[in-house]
């Protein structure tokens, strides 16, 4: 029973992490944000009391279901963990809990978290970890099919479908949440909830809890036979039945034993001797290693040789053809530039968990992980794909760690995330004599007006003025300027947001 | 009797007699009652005579730019990808097989393969059996030096596989150039470098057979040239104009800066100079059309396409020669040669109800492109022609959601090929024979897109 009620829930809790972080559509997303909201981390980053309340209050009652339904990473290594089983059944044991990997991964976690060292707190979140994997390996595939459902719709003239552009975001965190797929998974296929009650500082803290829960599996000693089923399908290796004990600060209430069980000794009932017995046995280590983070492979996107915007002039034009277009790359910004609501680098620094919800909810394709390693997979912004449009509002209203809070569209314009910037030599204007203007033409904060410059070689022509008290940073004018492969205007994120 | 009544009494009229046609033709040709099989008989396509040559034209002529490639679409639409040489050897001998007799081309065509695909499919027949008409297509400064030129039309024989063209002409007068206004560029491309009086020598020669010229834009090169006719100066042969049943009043309703086709259709009847018809389809935009105007059509003659009221239009009048049709598709040319097969003129009501037509459709305000591709490469990479047919489709369409429109509009066009991004350069405004104003109409459209992106 206990078991069948924790599938549906978790099944539930999953699908919907998992449509969240896939972007199936915004009248979807909108009204399923709070599958985000609930989870431990986020919460806390968010100090958001009410949540944190309900789970504590939720463990101090039933013990580590949190691991079991909410967490997608924990429900993720079931899957695994149910896919290893069929190979080999009542392959799991007891073992003694690995205080000091536990205990020494929480005060590094804690510490960072206090001086606010990012890349370790944002490694180490389990909801984030499995945030990533949908966004860098999940999404694509989404997004694919549903370009290919476009492509058939189209043939019976429907235009329901988006059609989503589909590219690399960032190789670093595409390599982080490989390995957390491949790390937890293989753990997880062999021996069960091992990265959960090692690694996961969220599981430890859960756990202190958990001890004291109200329901908790009991194994009745009276009925117990001794037949070590139990122990052998426990994948948080929490049971020792030659005791009769479970580690409640393990036990993540699948409620696998019970169902395992012929002769019904365990039950999930509640017991109010607050002391479960602790197992003392440290002498068996195995040694886990927690998922290796590859800041060093730092991949600086090789520039290719691309054929120039500019086409040779032939001598006799023939008509017909596209103009080859070179891709834009990223310019190098002294400040990153972060979405409205972000309030300062300080504040998202302190507050993402690098989840990538919010560039899973971008629509503009101006989001995606920073490949700084102290800003390591949080979001920044860049204009390559797209700019942060006026009317879009949607990262600030699914950060669930407070990284990114709430704005109105109606404030949007108020709020100065960075100014533009503009490079003579790249500027269509002082380069070939092309009359321009796009970056001015397209401005919505009327930021740009259009001057005299003369050139070194005496030619007047028009280019870009920035007032910067007038630019809000939104990134429209380095996304419609036809330089290429860098920008003629790009945009400085300012440090702390104004807002004027 | 006030407007509606009448039109209403005369689409009544129309309806009655094209039945009664509609049911003539098919019982007189014999043929099944299928009309999507149904093949032309050659020997009842219309034929018109040329004055200065007597040659026999066909009223339908094969306009050779927009061939098949091997990807799906022509020319026109995949730049990138190789013609189909087997296609249009079919598409070819289908045409002769059923009475086309005239073939247009232009060195610059198909990005300046079209001569060389249309000469290996027509070398394949008797040379007499056909007539050839291209261009001197020297738009370009650097082809406008008279050795330039001279090479061009070289370059044209080798690649149409013969010694002589059958109908030779100056390509799109009427445009202007960087700086210079229509008559300055018509003096650079044709007269400063000698080259008119260079062609009207290869004309004594017999290397030229007709020589003519093709027109859109500044009407004050075709009021000169036609001056010059009168005065004796130069003989036109033939003209190439285009009249369809929205240009024959409402050119200027399009664009200011077109001239009406009963205009220049009426300039060169009154000096018996034979007219060459393009456009008669505005680029396929007459082919599909809003469905109102299609139910209007369908009303007055339940068989007809609106292609086939369009091609009917365009080979009523007696002075027109040929009318070309850039036919892509087997099926197209089959219905075409269907519909000359032989032409049955317009009536005085199907008439009044196509002008009435050509009123609706104006007020749509559709965007005059015919997807001519003059205007591409654009230099900044943007896909004017298809930006502009997403913008006409969604136009003819009733009731577009926002959805449709920018889930179409990014199906359609590449993101980094659209409207947002013209700057405004300008290069394009030389280029087109419509006289669109391409960067105005981009803002418009990009504005349009702004207000769909933001409710």
């Amino acid at each position: 029973m206990l078991r069948k009620i924790r599938i549906i829930l978790a099944t539930v809790c999953f699908v919907l992490v998992n449509l969240l972080f896939l972007g199936v559509g915004w009248g979807v997303t909108q009204h399923i944000a709070w599958v985000a909201q609930i989870q431990f981390l986020p919460a806390l980053m968010a100090l958001n009391y009410g949540v944190l309340v309900v789970l504590i209050a939720l463990t101090l009652v039933f013990g580590r279901l949190y691991c079991s339904v909410i967490c997608p990473l924990g429900v993720m290594q079931d899957l695994f963990a149910w896919a290893g089983r069929k190979s080999k059944k009542n392959r799991y044991g007891h073992s003694p809990e690995k205080k000091w990997l536990r205990y020494g991964v929480l005060a590094v976690f804690v510490l960072c978290l206090i001086i606010g060292f990012a890349p370790v707190t944002t490694l180490l979140a389990p909801y984030s970890a499995y945030g990533r994997i949908v966004n860098s390996m999940f999404r694509p595939l989404y997004d694919l099919l549903i370009n290919g459902l476009a492509a058939v719709e189209t043939r019976f003239d429907s235009y329901m479908l988006p059609e989503a552009e589909i590219w690399m975001r960032s190789v670093t965190t595409f390599v982080v949440a490989l390995l957390t797929l491949i790390i937890p998974g293989v753990l997880a296929w062999r021996h069960g909830r091992t990265y959960c009650n090692t690694v996961c500082p969220v599981g430890t803290i859960l756990s202190f809890f958990a001890r004291f829960s109200l329901f908790r599996i009991r194994i009745n000693e009276d009925k117990c036979r001794k037949c070590s089923l139990c122990e052998k399908n426990c994948k948080a290796a929490a049971i020792d039945f030659k005791n009769g004990t479970v580690d409640l600060t393990r036990c993540v209430v699948c409620g696998d034993c019970i169902d395992k069980c012929h002769d019904g000794a365990i039950s999930y009932t509640v017991e109010l001797s607050a002391v479960s017995r602790q197992p003392s046995d440290v002498s068996r280590q195995q040694s886990v290693k927690e998922p290796d983070s590859s800041r060093r492979a730092f991949l600086t996107g090789s520039a290719l040789a691309v054929g120039t915007a500019v086409m040779a002039q032939a001598k006799i034009k023939m008509d017909g053809g596209l103009a080859e277009i070179e891709d834009k790359q990223v310019p190098h910004r002294e400040t990153p530039v972060l979405p409205p609501g972000s309030v300062s680098a300080r504040n998202m620094n302190r507050h993402c968990t690098a989840c990538q919800l919010c560039v899973s909810a971008c629509p503009n394709n101006v989001l995606r992980p920073s490949t700084d390693p102290m800003r390591f997979m949080q979001p920044e912004m860049s204009f390559e794909r797209g700019y942060c449009r006026p009317e879009c509002t949607h990262c600030s209203q699914v950060c669930p760690a407070g990284a990114i809070q709430p704005v109105r569209p109606e404030d949007k314009p108020f709020v100065h995330i960075g100014h533009a910037v503009w490079i003579a030599q790249n500027c269509i204007p002082v380069a070939n004599g092309d009359h321009c203007g796009a970056c001015a033409k397209h401005c919505p904060a009327d930021a740009i007006q259009m001057t005299d410059y003369r050139t070194e070689d005496g030619r007047t022509v028009q280019v870009p003025a920035v007032d910067k008290e007038r630019c809000i940073g939104c990134g429209k004018c380095e996304y419609v300027c036809p330089a290429r492969p860098f920008s003629a205007i790009y945009v400085e994120g300012n440090s702390t947001h104004q807002v004027h | 009797m006030d407007r509606r009544e009448f039109i209403k009494h005369s689409a009544a009229a129309v309806a009655g007699t094209s039945v009664l046609l509609t049911a003539c033709r098919k019982g007189g040709a014999g043929r099944s009652q299928d009309a999507g099989v149904a093949e032309s008989d050659p020997s009842q396509m219309t034929m018109r005579v040329n004055p200065n040559t007597g040659d026999r034209v066909s009223l339908l002529g094969y306009g050779m730019m927009r061939l098949p490639t091997t990807a799906t679409g022509s020319a026109r639409e995949n730049a990138d990808a190789p013609i189909d040489q087997e296609a249009v050897n079919e598409l070819v001998d289908y045409a002769l097989a059923h009475g086309v007799n005239y073939f247009d081309t232009s060195p610059v065509y198909c990005q300046g393969h079209s001569e060389e695909a249309t000469g290996i499919a027509l070398s394949r027949h008797p040379r007499s059996s056909y007539f050839i008409a291209t261009k001197l297509s020297n738009f370009s400064e650097g082809a406008w030096p008279r050795n330039e030129s001279q090479a061009m039309f070289m370059r044209s024989l080798e690649y149409l596989r013969t010694d002589y063209v059958d109908y030779l002409l100056l390509h799109s007068i009427g445009g202007g150039s960087r700086g210079r206004d229509a008559i300055q560029t018509f003096y650079a491309r044709y007269m400063d470098n000698g080259i008119l009086d260079w062609l009207v020598e290869q004309k004594q020669k017999g290397v030229i057979r007709n020589l003519g010229f093709s027109y859109h834009g500044d009407i004050r090169v075709f009021d000169m040239l036609l001056r010059w006719h009168d005065e004796g100066k130069y003989h036109w042969d033939f003209v190439q104009i285009q009249l369809n049943y929205l240009d024959w009043h409402y050119a200027k309703r399009n664009n200011p800066r077109n001239t009406n086709a009963s205009y220049l259709y009426a300039e060169l009847d009154k000096r018996g100079i034979p007219a060459v018809i393009m456009e008669p389809l505005l680029g396929g935009r007459l082919a599909k059309q809003p469905t109102h105007i299609l139910k209007e059509m369908k009303r007055a003659d339940l068989n007809a396409t609106p292609a086939e009221w369009a091609f009917r239009y365009a080979g009523t009048p007696d002075g027109i020669l040929t009318v070309l049709s850039g036919m892509t598709y087997m099926e197209h040319l089959r219905e075409n040669c269907l519909t000359y097969s032989p032409l049955r003129p317009i009536t005085a009501e199907e008439d009044a109800l196509l002008m009435h037509l050509a009123d609706e459709i104006c007020n749509l305000n559709a965007i005059p492109c015919t997807a001519c591709n003059y205007c591409m490469p654009c230099p900044y990479g943007l896909n004017i022609p298809a930006i502009f047919s997403h913008y006409n489709n969604m136009l003819a369409e009733e009731n577009v959601s926002p959805r449709r429109w920018l889930n179409g509009y990014d199906r359609a066009v590449p993101r980094t090929r659209q409207a947002d991004h013209c700057i405004g350069c300008d290069h394009c405004l030389t280029h087109c024979p419509q006289r669109i104003h391409i960067p105005e109409e981009m803002q418009k459209i990009d504005n349009l897109v702004e207000q769909l992106k933001q409710r």
